[in-house]
């Protein structure tokens, strides 16, 4: 903060010549976001751990010379020579009391049935961070659209509109979440061929699982974002520069996109980006009760929850899932903060 | 006053009647009933079973006999003998004649469970997913009303860095991360906590803390971010220049309404760490209510979903109630309209 003050300070006294003048002008509140960022040391922490992420789950089927399904009954619950050096009462055959076959093949152990750990954790990154970026997707519609509707109408239906976001809000909507989920298992996979549900059941496959999850995060998180939505445009509504629009005949339509949208689009963004930790617990959580992904399909959340019914004799099948997921939320928590300070500095200034 | 609680009250009988009616037709419509087996049930079984149980009654009909039977009280006389389908969940003795019992709140028998009630199984296991998260709502209380206040106080210090940090790590930590954590470092490596198991006090220590963690994370953020707000406002200048101690300020003047936000969402995190028992009694292997909830949806065992969902939702729903209360106490300034 204290290097831009200085900046609007140092700005050159009028007649002078001014190097660079043009581009100073032509610097719009989005690069003025994107300076305030990079300034935010912890932020671009996260954004190189997440951009490392992404890299690791788009060239996965690189970086491993196993697939995720794939089961080696030979190789069952083993570990490599560093892991059990690591935890300390990890003892190899061979030692007293020793328990853990000692496999240097692969990289992190293998799991229960035989299965490369390095490999289901790069390949669960997938699920982890389609669901950091869907989720946000899905709720920014949905709710952005809902709240401008309901705020820009206004009168009765806004009334009716955020009573239903009451209801929603009261709901207990991990319940919900997790009926539903049981509900789109078991009966999209029974449907008959050619009808709506058999063709999302179809796509949900293709994708692992993942299509519900999606649906379900969806469905229980938009009311947040609606909400906000709602009181942006509701203060904007009245502003001179729309009021202006209104005047020379801009339909309402147009209102609302061209000068209400860019408007609430950054308080909405960092409250989504803000989100992102809730949306990849959220999968993990539904992966661990066992509503998830489709098994052989990995997630870190299954990974844990099988990794945990055997943590006392091998504790890396558990405990690697759970770093990695451990460090995906850190870094987006991170560049969630760093967010917040660089498009919304009122807010940030408050915290500060 | 009175009219602004009739219609949180109103609105928090719609809440579960809303939930008892989408979870009692969404269970129906899960295809696959509570005694499909693998190895399918010969038909005269099968048809025995759904009629003893009433699952070929039309829908509406199965829903209306549920919740009469659930929210109708009986009185009977006499000694009473214990049945799966008569069960209640209260059972007030009245002074008049002989063993003349109130009986209320019949969750109906468990499917897939012959010997047993849902009302058994709810007062088995119930005391324990609650006591759980009684105890890490007490953790996250704990651990981060403290934090954000000092890290309030003492703005931009170490302190205010440390407990930040602090913060951020908590919110990056689910339970699901946590609790296999704590229980390989301190319970496996160092020995310190059992395990798992359910009972004493120490064995509710890890689960209470890999739960509320998180929460105690959130709370401080809010904590921080109301207090500092609240230490800038006029009135507390005027408590300061009138010569008040700095403690006396902050505890009398500022904490009381720095907790307005923090009060609003105990109850979302109440909420919040009852379903995240689910996850928690699974890792630690604790008897809690949670299981059953997801056990029985997989099993479609209709009653005990039905008894568990409601009974998960009143108390959320109880507790977003009671934050409504708080909240009128706290503030007298809102508005009952």
């Amino acid at each position: 903060m204290t290097a831009e003050t200085s900046e609007h300070v140092t700005q050159p006294l009028p007649g002078t010549v001014q190097l660079g003048k043009e581009i100073e002008r032509s610097r719009g509140p989005w690069v003025d976001a994107g300076r305030r960022l990079i300034r935010h040391r912890a932020a671009i922490v996260g954004l190189v751990v997440i951009i490392a992420f992404i890299l690791i789950a788009i060239f996965a089927p690189r970086l491993t010379s196993y697939t995720y399904e794939e089961q080696n009954y030979l190789a069952v619950n083993t570990a490599p020579k560093w892991v059990i050096d690591v935890f300390p009462k990890m003892k190899a055959t061979g030692e007293e009391m020793g328990y853990v076959r000692v496999n240097n093949d692969y990289l992190l152990g293998t799991d229960a049935l035989g299965r490369d750990l390095w490999t289901r954790i790069i390949f669960g990154a997938r699920i982890s961070l389609a669901v950091a970026f869907i989720g946000p997707l899905t709720s920014l519609l949905v709710g952005t659209v809902f709240g401008m509707v309901s705020g820009y109408v206004g009168g009765r239906v806004d009334n009716f509109m955020m009573r239903f976001v009451d209801i929603m809000y009261a709901f207990p909507t991990l319940l919900l979440i997790i009926l539903m989920m049981a509900f789109f298992r078991a009966s999209f996979t029974q449907s008959e061929v050619g009808t709506l549900a058999y063709r999302l059941n179809k796509i949900d496959a293709a994708f692992g699982g993942m299509l519900f999850i999606f649906i379900g995060v969806g469905i229980t998180s938009w009311m947040d974002t609606a909400r906000l939505a709602r009181g942006q445009v509701l203060s904007l509504r009245e502003k001179e520069f729309v009021e202006a629009a209104r005047s020379i005949g801009v339909r309402d339509t147009a209102i609302i996109f061209r000068h209400v949208l860019p408007n609430i689009m950054g308080p909405v963004i960092v409250r989504e980006s803000l989100a992102i930790p809730r949306y990849i617990s959220l999968e993990a959580f539904l992966s661990f009760i066992g509503l998830g992904v489709n098994p052989p399909t990995p997630s870190w959340g299954s990974m844990i929850s099988e990794g945990s019914q055997a943590i006392k004799s091998y504790p890396n099948q558990a405990i690697f899932p759970a770093l990695a997921l451990f460090l995906m939320m850190f870094a987006f928590n991170f560049l969630g903060d760093g967010l917040r300070d660089a498009l919304d500095p009122r807010a940030s200034e408050a915290n500060k | 006053m009175v009219q602004y609680f009739t219609r949180s009250l109103l609105g928090l009988l719609f809440v579960i009647f809303a939930v008892s009616v989408i979870t009692f037709f969404l269970m129906h419509q899960i295809p696959g009933g509570p005694f499909a087996r693998e190895k399918k049930l010969p038909q005269t079984i099968l048809d025995n079973l759904n009629a003893k149980y009433k699952l070929d009654d039309p829908i509406w009909k199965q829903y209306v006999d549920y919740m009469s039977d659930l929210l109708v009280p009986t009185i009977t006389t006499g000694p009473k003998k214990f049945s799966v389908t008569d069960d209640h969940l209260f059972n007030v003795k009245l002074p008049v004649g002989d063993e003349t019992t109130v009986r209320w709140m019949n969750f109906g028998p468990s499917y897939t469970d012959r010997t047993r009630s849902v009302n058994g199984i709810i007062q088995k296991h119930l005391p324990v997913s609650f006591k759980l998260g009684v105890a890490s709502m007490l953790v996250a209380m704990v651990i981060g009303i403290p934090l954000g206040t000092i890290a309030a106080l003492r703005k931009n210090s170490t302190a205010d860095y440390f407990s930040m940090s602090v913060a951020i790590l908590g919110v990056s930590i689910p339970a699901i991360v946590l609790g296999p954590l704590l229980q390989y470092v301190i319970g496996v490596e160092l020995g310190w906590l059992p395990t798992s198991g359910w009972g004493s006090f120490e064995q509710l220590i890890m689960p209470a803390v890999s739960l509320g963690f998180a929460q105690s994370a959130l709370l401080a953020r809010l904590t921080r971010a109301s207090l500092l707000q609240v230490l800038n406002e006029d009135y507390i200048r005027t408590a300061r220049a009138k010569g008040l101690h700095g403690s006396q300020v902050v505890v009398i003047h500022a904490m009381k309404n720095a907790m307005i936000p923090v009060v609003t969402v105990l109850g979302p995190l109440f909420a919040a760490l009852l379903t995240g028992t689910f996850v928690t009694e699974k890792v630690f292997g604790l008897p809690g209510l949670g299981q059953y909830f997801i056990i029985s949806i997989n099993q479609r065992d209709y009653a005990t979903i039905m008894g568990t969902t409601l009974l998960f939702a009143f108390f959320i729903v109880v507790a977003n109630f009671i934050v409504d209360l708080t909240y009128v106490w706290l503030d007298p300034r809102i508005r009952f309209d």
